[in-house]
């Protein structure tokens, strides 16, 4: 393949703007919020359901509860045993993904319109009435041991956990989500009922469906399916401080190509000048083979095989975030190229044709991410969790072109701080 | 004139009734180009792609991953357009492309807003033909793919294994090739191996053309005609005749050691028949018993060997027949800590020889079934993967009536024919097991 495909969650940002798209809001009879777009062309629904908080509700010294927890709602439920379920689960043909991430909790469910009740009530005896049984909490823990233990040898899973501590520190964004070897294995079963009473309750629950259900059908499943989950959870964590100060930090690890993460401090979803910061980001790293970074490092010098930037707005901190690995005596002139692209659009700005063709993007591709039920699902969830309304579609693609010349150099002189960018490089880097 | 097929095919499935049918057409230009489009109304997108029936296996001795090389290079400049251009004006047009390189294709694709469909295919067709590289750029270039094998290779011990096995898996076979490329033929590509490429297999009679999207297929078939169907058919084009494997007669077993392997485990590969036109009867029975083996939590490897005893965190069963050629049947276990390779691949052995004694479990064939019968139902979300099926197909031997007869082959499957595929594919003298872990000394933590 030419060019990785980077899935950056900043990509929320590129909301497409589609008439086609009828969202309605939809409130059950006791009171659960929902966005649907009726599709009753494909006999299915996808639903998305979020909950805010995710794996940083861990309590001290639990880090990893939630993530195991996460795992194990479908390793048994109500009077089903893990393989009763499963075997259920694929009679029906449903479909059922759980996940935990920094900040949320994800189900993901899609399922047939010719059992769908069946399929509900087995996602809601898994969100509402998991067993957490021992025999299933020794096995999901070997599993997660296992990632650790691979993560712990993977040049990339090193370079995030060093740069995460780096920034957070003690903060639960500064460890990966999935523990340590000794946090998860001193987990109880206690431990993992806390964690679900902690990150499934009402107050944080986000949801869209579309397909083959119409309004109040949506209504009745959703108190079916949520309506008995807890109406408060534990409290969300304080944000987070960033405590990055720039340079290079090497972690030596024998593999012949270095891998580099850096960053610096980002900017929230709500900030203003988010669209800006967006266009500018797509000129600098983050529009492919139109970037800055693609063009110097690989194009020009054919010094990695892909080099990225990206915003990341977290729930309690912003960053902003790049990639790129090169062979261990090439690693240092990309650096030092990211390095002098990084402070000349500081410095210089981008041109006016940069930001046309960046609008041209951005704006372009707007129907193009609307084009399934599962794919609207998951920007209408999304949509719900940065707080905007459905009228945020329409009017997406003006804000983004209501962008002008001095706002992003004006952002580009603010966000962009060459002199504060942190390198965290794991490999044999030469000249670093 | 073109040829047009209209497919009223009968996938109507009891159980789903017309609902799970995509809606295909398919036509051949008179220059040989085949013309498959998928309709989609529901958003105004279209997936344009151009399959070319050459792919790694395809490469001259001496220098493989020219291939996917030629690929890299298939976005620098034509005469008409500068180089990065192409990329540039897609773009420009709001849309997204990149291209992939197999051991039976190459593929090149857009997703794009569906007004933009005739300049993709003006853009697409030109470089089809009118290439035009130069030295410095191939060399700028080649850095580039030398780091991609980098990335995805010498970084990840599991890839360098697995690049071993295939070698000892094909004695004759250009399958035993990495697509990326040897690294040291890489190291000496030149403008010429790739050029040489690009004039053999770079044609439209060696080409699938798949729309799928918001599109009319009569306005689709208009259009291609306008713009591949002007190009001249290489009347060179020789037929895909690869060299074939002799009888395998020694089963092949690696350890391969590396200080970066965390997570040690046992891989095996089968040499395993393809999916072959008309004839695809072995292969759906194939794809069910990689199933049954290892598809699910509910499956028999998984059930004996993480349910019942705790002998491993992860048990998997592959198979794929899309494929020219010979293809292999995988098996993997990744053992609990404690437990030695040895005793993982004893372990797996064990439900193996279990499985050919005591057979199917029909429950379990049925609700794979009814999963395969759904799964027609899930894809029509989402055309693009719709689209890679149909050009994965196409350029690896077979007919869309061969795609449009899986589902119903995948149905038909009984317990006599998974157990007539596993006793011909269980055959250790065309096997290769490989151990990956740590240092020897690791080998039983």
């Amino acid at each position: 393949m030419r060019l990785f495909v980077i899935v950056a969650f900043a990509m929320l940002a590129a909301l497409p703007v589609s008439a086609e798209v009828d969202i309605k809001e939809v409130t059950s009879p006791k009171g659960i919020p929902a966005w649907l777009v009726e599709e009753p062309s494909i006999p299915f629904v996808a639903l998305e359901i979020r909950f805010r908080g995710g794996a940083s509700l861990d309590l001290p010294s639990k880090r990893g509860a939630t993530n195991l927890m996460t795992g194990l709602l479908e390793e048994g439920a109500g009077a089903l045993d893990s393989q009763g379920f499963a075997k259920a689960t694929e009679a029906l043909a449903a479909q059922f993904g759980y996940s935990a991430s920094d900040d949320t909790i994800s189900i993901s469910a899609r399922f047939l319109t010719e059992n769908r009740q069946e399929a509900l009530e087995l996602l809601r005896l898994s969100l509402l009435e998991p067993t957490f049984d021992e025999e299933s909490l020794e096995r999901v823990r070997g599993q997660v041991l296992a990632g650790i233990r691979s993560s712990e040898k993977d040049p990339n899973d090193i370079a995030s956990r060093h740069f995460d501590a780096l920034a957070f520190g003690d903060h639960p964004y500064g460890s990966s989500l999935e523990g340590t070897i000794e946090s998860v294995a001193g987990l109880s079963r206690e431990d993992i009922v806390t964690a679900h009473r902690n990150a499934l309750a009402l107050d944080r629950i986000y949801v869209a469906a579309v397909g083959d259900i119409t309004e109040p059908e949506l209504g009745a499943l959703l108190d079916d399916l949520l309506g008995a989950l807890p109406a408060t959870g534990a409290d969300l964590p304080a944000r987070a401080e960033l405590a990055l100060s720039g340079g290079t930090t090497v972690v030596e690890f024998d593999t012949p190509q270095a891998v580099a993460l850096f960053g610096h401090e980002g900017m929230d979803r709500d900030d203003e000048d988010f669209f800006a910061a967006y266009l500018l980001n797509t000129i600098l790293g983050g529009g492919g083979f139109e970037s800055r970074l693609m063009e110097e490092v690989r194009v020009k010098r054919g010094l990695t095989y892909g080099v990225y930037s990206y915003l990341v707005p977290k729930d309690l901190a912003a960053l902003y975030l790049g990639s790129v690995s090169s062979a261990n005596d090439r690693i240092a002139e990309a650096v030092e190229v990211i390095q002098s692209e990084w402070a000349r659009t500081a410095s210089e700005g981008v041109s006016a044709e940069e930001l046309s063709k960046a609008k041209a993007l951005l704006t372009g591709a707007y129907p193009l991410r609307f084009d399934g039920n599962g794919s609207i699902a998951q920007i209408m969830v999304g949509m719900q969790m940065q707080d905007l309304g459905v009228d945020y579609i329409a009017t997406r693609n003006d804000n983004v072109n209501a962008v002008t010349l001095e706002d992003v150099n004006r952002v580009a002189r603010e966000l962009l701080a060459p002199d504060a960018l942190q390198f965290v490089i794991v490999g044999k880097p030469e000249g670093l | 004139m073109s040829r047009i097929i209209a497919l009223a095919a009968g996938l109507v499935l009891a159980a789903f009734s017309a609902n799970a049918q995509e809606q295909v057409t398919d036509f051949h230009l008179d220059n040989g180009m085949q013309v498959v489009v998928i309709e989609d109304h529901r958003a105004p997108v279209v997936q344009h792609m151009v399959w070319y029936r050459a792919g790694s296996a395809d490469e001259p001795a001496g220098a493989s991953g020219v291939a996917h090389f030629l690929e890299h290079l298939l976005f620098k400049g034509t005469d008409t357009l500068e180089s990065g251009e192409f990329s540039a004006t897609v773009a420009a047009n709001g849309g997204r492309d990149n291209a992939f390189t197999s051991y039976d294709y190459t593929a090149y694709f857009q997703r794009v807003s569906a007004d933009r469909l005739e300049l993709m295919m003006r853009m697409e067709s030109d470089r089809m033909v009118n290439l035009r590289l130069g030295e410095a750029e191939i060399l700028t270039e080649r850095d580039v793919i030398i780091e991609e094998r980098n990335q995805r290779t010498e970084n990840s011990p599991g890839a360098l294994m697995r690049e071993q096995l295939n070698a000892a898996q094909y004695l004759n076979h250009r399958y035993g090739v990495p697509i990326i490329g040897w690294r040291h033929e890489m190291e000496t590509l030149s403008l010429e191996d790739a050029l040489a490429f690009y004039r053999t297999y770079y044609a439209p009679n060696n080409a699938v053309l798949v729309v799928a999207g918001d599109v009319d297929p009569q306005e689709v078939l208009a259009l291609a005609n306008t713009y591949y169907g002007v190009l001249p058919a290489n009347p060179d084009l020789k037929p895909r005749d690869r060299s074939v494997e002799p009888p395998q007669t020694s089963p092949r077993r690696m350890v391969f050691e590396d200080p970066r392997v965390a997570q040690p485990y046992v891989t095996r590969s089968y040499l395993a028949p393809e999916r072959n036109p008309g004839d695809q009867k072995t292969a759906a029975a194939l794809t069910m018993l990689a199933e049954l083996l290892a598809g699910s939590t509910t499956s028999l490897m998984n059930e004996r060997l993480q349910f019942e005893k705790n002998i491993a965190v992860y048990t998997g069963a592959f198979y794929s027949g899309s494929s020219l050629d010979q293809t292999t049947f995988n098996l993997t276990i990744v053992p609990a800590q404690g437990v030695s390779l040895e005793d993982a691949e004893a372990a797996m052995d064990v439900v193996l020889a279990e499985f050919m004694e005591t057979g199917v479990n029909t429950e379990h064939l049925e609700r794979i079934k009814m999963q395969m019968r759904a799964s027609q139902i899930y894809a029509r979300d989402s055309v693009e993967s719709l689209a890679n099926r149909y050009g994965r197909a196409l350029s690896s031997g077979l007919t869309v009536a061969d795609v449009q007869a899986w589902p119903d082959v995948l149905q038909e499957i009984n317990e006599a024919d998974v157990m007539a595929a596993a006793q011909l594919v269980f055959d250790d003298r065309q096997s290769v097991t490989g151990w990956l872990t740590g240092v020897t000394s690791e080998v039983s933590q």
